[in-house]
């Protein structure tokens, strides 16, 4: 009987002995502990790397089974993950939330958001070169669409294996786009440029426009872009609902709710496929440094594309606009505000950088349609 | 299609960019047409 109380007693510290046998679990409790500061202390995308982080604490747990077959976080992995189902659902709780006024008042800005994407394709080249698999490098790039459930869409579905890695590279980075953004902003503009003032008349535009917009982009990037379907039209289904006005309780669900409950299972999920032996590789950390520099390739081209306009407009456009034209909404338009009055105090950036930056969340998408829809043209996917 | 991973990355900036401008270009278009189309003034003639 003794052997028997000493045996059941040994399977209360199997799990710390295995603790030190798997050290990868062992960092990656670390890791998740890391994630988990970042949220709580430094306010750092708490949303998502609150669930992530302790995802990532979940599965590292020597034994955990949560992941396995029938696991409870499996389960919700299979039904949300794997089905794409999660990253659109929030999509309508992102279109639900976006205002695209300043975009449809300033149109052209639709093309700065569409330069911002520049690093998506420019990354996929460098992966290639490193060596990734053409649908890894896909997955890579496509971290600098800036864009959090645009990124897990297309990994989950071409290159589940590295969707912790690009999950948290988009979003911590997208977090970071305050820090990353201004020193290339000052690089590459001269003084006089910085001190562009942009005159700016409140356009306001007709609720008929407002609800044309998601109709006009959902049939029209649908018919371009068919693979990408789905992304356009979740997003553009919750702007419409916002902006009809006569379901405001499906709005209301669609922006609280629906996004609450699905950000949560998410970032569990996403924390729960960080398991130490399959995140510890040289790989996950070339993802992290190619996701970087997706962003930072973002913002360059943003911003010579904005010298582009500065120079085609006879200096009527501050280039700075060019960096919010990625999908960071509305900080990457701060940060051009911010930047902007830093060189001249008469300088109000904020309401062109939200043009641009409002189109930067309909690039990214776009960005991902025609890359999905290009794939698809060259028989790479189905 | 078979191809190398050269050929394929120069592919996707080409089309994926390209297609990436000429949509987001096109939609511009029809923004500015649809403001023009529908003005903020005639919102309550509209209506």
């Amino acid at each position: 009987m003794m052997e028997a109380i000493i045996a059941g007693l040994g399977g209360l510290v199997i799990g710390f002995k295995l603790l030190f046998v798997n050290w990868q679990n062992l960092i990656m409790l670390g890791v998740g502990g890391v994630l988990l500061w970042l949220g709580i202390k430094k306010d750092c995308e708490p949303l998502l790397l609150v669930p992530i982080g302790f995802g990532c604490l979940l599965v590292n747990v020597p034994l955990s089974d949560v992941m396995l077959k029938d696991g409870f976080v499996r389960t919700i992995y299979d039904a949300g993950v794997d089905t794409e189902l999660f990253p659109l659902l929030i999509f309508i709780g992102i279109g639900a939330m976006t205002d695209f006024g300043p975009v449809l008042a300033q149109p052209y800005t639709f093309l700065l958001g569409a330069a911002g994407q520049f690093g998506i394709f420019l990354t996929l080249i460098l992966a290639l070169y490193i060596g990734f698999p053409k649908l890894d490098a896909v997955s890579i790039g496509v971290i600098g669409a800036c864009d959090g459930p645009t990124a897990i869409y297309v990994t989950s579905k071409y290159a589940p294996h590295l969707l912790g890695a690009v999950a948290v590279a988009a979003y911590s980075y997208m977090s970071l786009v305050p820090v990353i953004q201004p020193p290339i902003m000052r690089a590459l503009t001269t003084d006089k440029e910085k001190k562009t003032v942009m005159k700016f008349t409140a356009k306001p535009v007709s609720k008929t426009t407002k609800l044309l917009f998601p109709i006009v982009i959902t049939v029209v990037g649908g018919c371009i872009a068919p693979k990408g379907l789905p992304l356009l039209a979740t997003i553009m289904l919750g702007n419409l609902m916002k902006e009809s006005g006569v379901v405001a309780r499906l709005t209301g669900a669609a922006e609280n709710e629906i996004a609450n409950v699905v950000t949560l299972f998410l970032g569990l999920c996403i924390g729960a496929t960080m398991a130490g032996p399959a995140f510890i590789r040289a790989e996950t950390l070339i993802v992290l440094g190619l996701g970087f520099l997706a962003i930072i390739l973002d913002t360059v081209c943003g911003v010579l594309f904005g010298k582009v306009l500065y120079v085609l407009t006879g200096g009527k456009i501050n280039p700075l606009i060019g960096a919010a034209g990625i999908s960071a909404f509305p900080m990457a338009a701060r940060v051009v505000q911010k930047v902007g009055s830093q060189y001249n105090k008469k300088s109000y950036l904020l309401m062109h950088a939200m043009g641009a930056n409002a189109g930067g969340q309909i690039g990214s998408v776009i960005a991902a349609a025609v890359m999905l829809s290009v794939l698809a043209g060259m028989g790479v996917i189905r | 299609m078979e191809m190398d991973n050269f050929t394929f990355g120069i592919t996707m900036l080409v089309a994926g960019m390209g297609g990436t401008l000429a949509t987001l270009g096109l939609l511009s278009l029809m923004m500015a047409g649809l403001g023009k189309l529908f003005p903020y003034k005639e919102e309550g003639k509209e209506d």
